[in-house]
C-alpha cells in the first residue's frame, strides 16, 4: 500500500469534517477519490499532505508520517487550485518550485513538455487561462518523477481536450509505475481512468472498492415468478420491487437451483448502473 | 546526526534559494527599495543640500551641522537615523507582504508540500529576507556616501571617508532593519494576509508609538515604556551611534540597552511566527 488511513478523524469544535475513514491506496494505480462538495475530500488530501493535522486516527503515505520531508519529496501534489506567484512567469515558478524541493532546473523544462505548456512558459502567470494556470500546477505535481501523484480536481478549467490530455497523462503516468490519487466530481472521468475509488459523504468513507464492483458488475438482476420464493431460495439476495439482486452469484447454478424449485427465470443479467447512479444513490445527493 | 544536520540545511538552503528568486523578481521589492533610497537622499541630502544653499532652515540648524550630516564621514550615521521610524515602516511592509501575500496566493500550500519541514521553510524565508535587508542597508549606505562625496566635492569642502563609526552606524541599521523585518513576518503570518499585516504594522511603527510618546510626556512609567517598545529600541540605537535630527531618533537608553531590546524582539517575533506556522493548519 503506498497510502493508507485508519479512522483518520478532524473535528473543528463537534463537528467532524473527515470522520473516521480508513482508505487504501495500492501502488501503480489510480485512486479515484469522489464526494460532492464539503465531504471531507480535500481535507483527507490536505491531512496526508502534513497541511492539516488529524485529531484522531493515524495516516501513513509512503511508509512515512505525512508532512515529513521524507513523505514529501516522493509526492508531487495539486490541491485546490494551483498556488504560484502572480507576477512571475510560469517557468520562474516552477524554478522556484525545483529550488525548495532541491532539484536541478532540466527537471522543469521536462515538465512543461509534459504539460505542453513550453510555448508559454515565459508568459507571466497572471496572464494565464485557467487551464493554463491547472495546467502549470500539474507540472508543479510532476517535478522529479514522484512516486505518487495526489491531484485535486486536476481537470477544473480544462477543455475537452485538455481534460483529454490529462486522462492521457495519467494513464502514462500509471504506466511509468507512478500511483495517482485523484480526486474529482467528474464522474465519467473517474469511470474512465479509475482502477479503485473510495466514495465520501459527510466526511465518512460509504464506499471503496474497483469502479466495476461498485457499478455493480458483480450484482446479478435477477426476474423470476414467483419472486418471493426465489428470494427465499438464493441466500444473500435481496428483493427489490419484483426483481431480486444477487452478488457475487454463479448465473448458471443460479438458474439451475430456481428452475428445479419449479420458478420461472425471465431475466438474468449483470445489474449495471453508471458510476453516477452509484455516488447519488450513496451520498444521498440528486 | 550529521547527515540530519545535512539534510535540514539543505532543504534550508533551497528555500532561501527559491525565495531569493522570486524576492528578486517581485516588483514589490525594488519599488520599496527605490522608495527608500528616494526618501534618505530627499530628507538626508536634498532638503539639508537646499537650506544651507539659501533655502529657508526651519530646524534652525547651524550651518555646521548641515555640513556636518552631509559629511562622508557621517554617512553611516544618515543611513541609520531613517530606519526608526520611516525606514523600518518601508522595511515592515516588505516583510509582511512577503510573507503575508503567500496565503492569498496559495503560495504557502505550494511551499510547505514542496518537501521542506515547516521549520526550514521559516527559516529560508527569514534567511532571504534577512538577505534583502543587508543587500538593502548596504545599497543606502552606498548611496549616501556617493551622495555625500558629490556634495562635498560640489562645494569643495574637505573630507575623509568614513571610519570605525560607520561600521557601528552601519551594524546598528543591520540590527534595526532586522527588527522592523522580523515584526513583518510576525504580523504577515499572524494575520495570514498581507493588507491587515501592513495596516497594523504601519500603525504601530508611524502612529501607536508616536501617540504612546506624546502620553508619556503626562504618564511617568508610559514614557519608560516607550524607550524599550520596538520602535523606541530602535531610536535610542540609532541616538546612540550617532544618527540624529530625524523622527523617531531617542537618546533614553545606551546603546548596549537598546541592541540587546532589539535583539530580544528579533528573537520573539521571528520565534512567534515560526511558532504559529508550525502549529496551525494551512486550509
Amino acid at each position: 500500500m503506498i497510502v493508507t488511513t485508519e479512522k483518520l478523524t478532524k473535528r473543528y469544535g463537534d463537528r467532524a469534517v473527515v470522520d473516521e475513514v480508513s482508505l487504501s491506496v495500492r501502488r501503480g494505480e489510480v485512486y479515484g477519490f469522489l464526494g460532492p462538495n464539503g465531504a471531507g475530500k480535500t481535507t483527507t488530501i490536505r491531512m496526508l499532505l502534513g497541511l492539516v493535522k488529524p485529531t484522531g486516527g493515524t495516516a501513513r503515505v509512503l511508509g512515512e508520517a505525512p508532512g515529513t520531508p521524507k513523505a514529501l519529496l516522493r509526492v508531487g501534489s495539486l490541491i485546490e487550485g494551483p498556488g504560484f506567484y502572480p507576477y512571475l512567469s510560469g517557468r520562474d515558478n516552477l524554478r522556484v518550485h525545483a529550488a525548495r524541493r532541491g532539484l536541478a532546473r532540466s527537471h522543469v523544462e521536462a515538465a512543461l513538455e509534459q504539460v505542453d505548456l513550453v510555448g508559454a512558459a515565459g508568459q507571466g502567470f497572471r496572464r494565464y487561462s485557467l487551464g493554463m494556470k491547472q495546467r502549470l500546477g500539474v507540472a508543479a505535481a510532476l517535478l522529479g518523477r514522484p512516486e505518487l501523484l495526489i491531484l485535486d480536481e486536476p481537470t477544473n478549467g480544462l477543455d475537452p481536450a485538455g481534460m483529454a490530455d490529462m486522462r492521457d497523462l495519467v494513464r502514462a503516468l500509471t504506466a511509468q509505475g507512478q500511483t495517482v490519487l485523484l480526486s474529482s466530481h467528474l464522474l465519467g472521468e473517474v469511470e474512465e481512468i479509475c482502477d479503485r475509488v473510495g466514495v465520501i459523504a459527510n466526511g465518512r468513507l460509504v464506499a471503496e472498492s474497483t469502479v466495476e464492483q461498485l457499478r455493480g458488475d458483480t450484482v446479478l438482476l435477477v426476474r423470476a415468478d414467483p419472486v418471493e420464493k426465489a428470494h427465499v431460495l438464493i441466500e444473500g439476495s435481496s428483493l427489490h420491487g419484483d426483481v431480486l439482486h444477487v452478488r457475487e452469484a454463479d448465473a448458471a447454478s443460479l438458474v439451475r437451483t430456481l428452475v428445479q424449485a419449479d420458478v420461472d427465470v425471465r431475466e438474468v443479467r449483470p445489474l449495471l448502473r453508471t458510476l453516477e447512479e452509484v455516488f447519488f444513490e450513496m451520498t444521498g445527493a440528486a | 546526526m550529521g547527515s540530519v544536520m545535512d539534510t535540514v540545511m539543505g532543504s534550508v538552503m533551497g528555500t532561501v534559494k527559491a525565495e531569493l528568486l522570486r524576492l528578486w523578481k517581485w516588483p514589490a521589492t525594488w519599488v520599496l527599495t527605490g522608495v527608500w533610497l528616494v526618501m534618505t537622499l530627499t530628507f538626508g541630502y536634498v532638503f539639508n543640500y537646499l537650506a544651507l544653499s539659501g533655502g529657508t532652515n526651519t530646524r534652525d540648524l547651524s550651518q555646521q551641522q548641515l555640513i556636518g550630516s552631509m559629511q562622508p564621514e557621517n554617512a553611516g550615521a544618515a543611513v541609520v537615523r531613517g530606519l526608526p521610524m520611516f525606514g523600518g515602516a518601508i522595511v515592515l511592509v516588505l516583510a509582511a507582504l512577503a510573507v503575508g501575500s503567500g496565503y492569498g496566493w496559495g503560495t504557502w500550500k505550494t511551499t510547505l508540500t514542496a518537501g521542506p519541514r515547516r521549520v526550514s521553510a521559516m527559516a529560508g524565508t527569514l534567511g532571504a529576507l534577512a538577505v534583502v535587508v543587508v543587500v538593502l542597508v548596504a545599497l543606502t549606505f552606498v548611496v549616501d556616501l556617493g551622495a555625500a562625496i558629490a556634495v562635498a566635492s560640489l562645494e569643495d569642502w574637505g573630507w575623509s571617508l568614513p571610519g570605525w563609526s560607520a561600521v557601528e552606524a552601519v551594524g546598528a541599521s543591520l540590527l534595526i532593519a532586522a527588527m522592523w523585518t522580523a515584526f513583518g513576518v510576525f504580523l504577515g503570518v499572524a494575520t495570514r494576509g498581507p493588507a491587515l499585516a501592513v495596516g497594523l504594522g504601519l500603525m504601530w511603527a508611524v502612529v501607536a508609538e508616536n501617540l504612546l510618546r506624546g502620553v508619556g510626556s503626562l504618564l511617568g512609567p508610559v514614557e519608560s515604556l516607550t524607550g524599550v517598545l520596538p520602535g523606541g529600541s530602535a531610536g535610542n540605537l540609532a541616538g546612540a551611534v550617532g544618527g540624529s535630527g530625524a523622527p523617531g531618533v531617542l537618546n533614553d537608553l545606551s546603546g548596549t540597552t537598546a541592541a540587546l531590546f532589539l535583539l530580544g524582539y528579533v528573537v520573539f517575533f521571528a520565534g512567534a511566527a515560526t511558532l504559529l506556522k508550525v502549529r496551525r493548519d494551512l486550509v
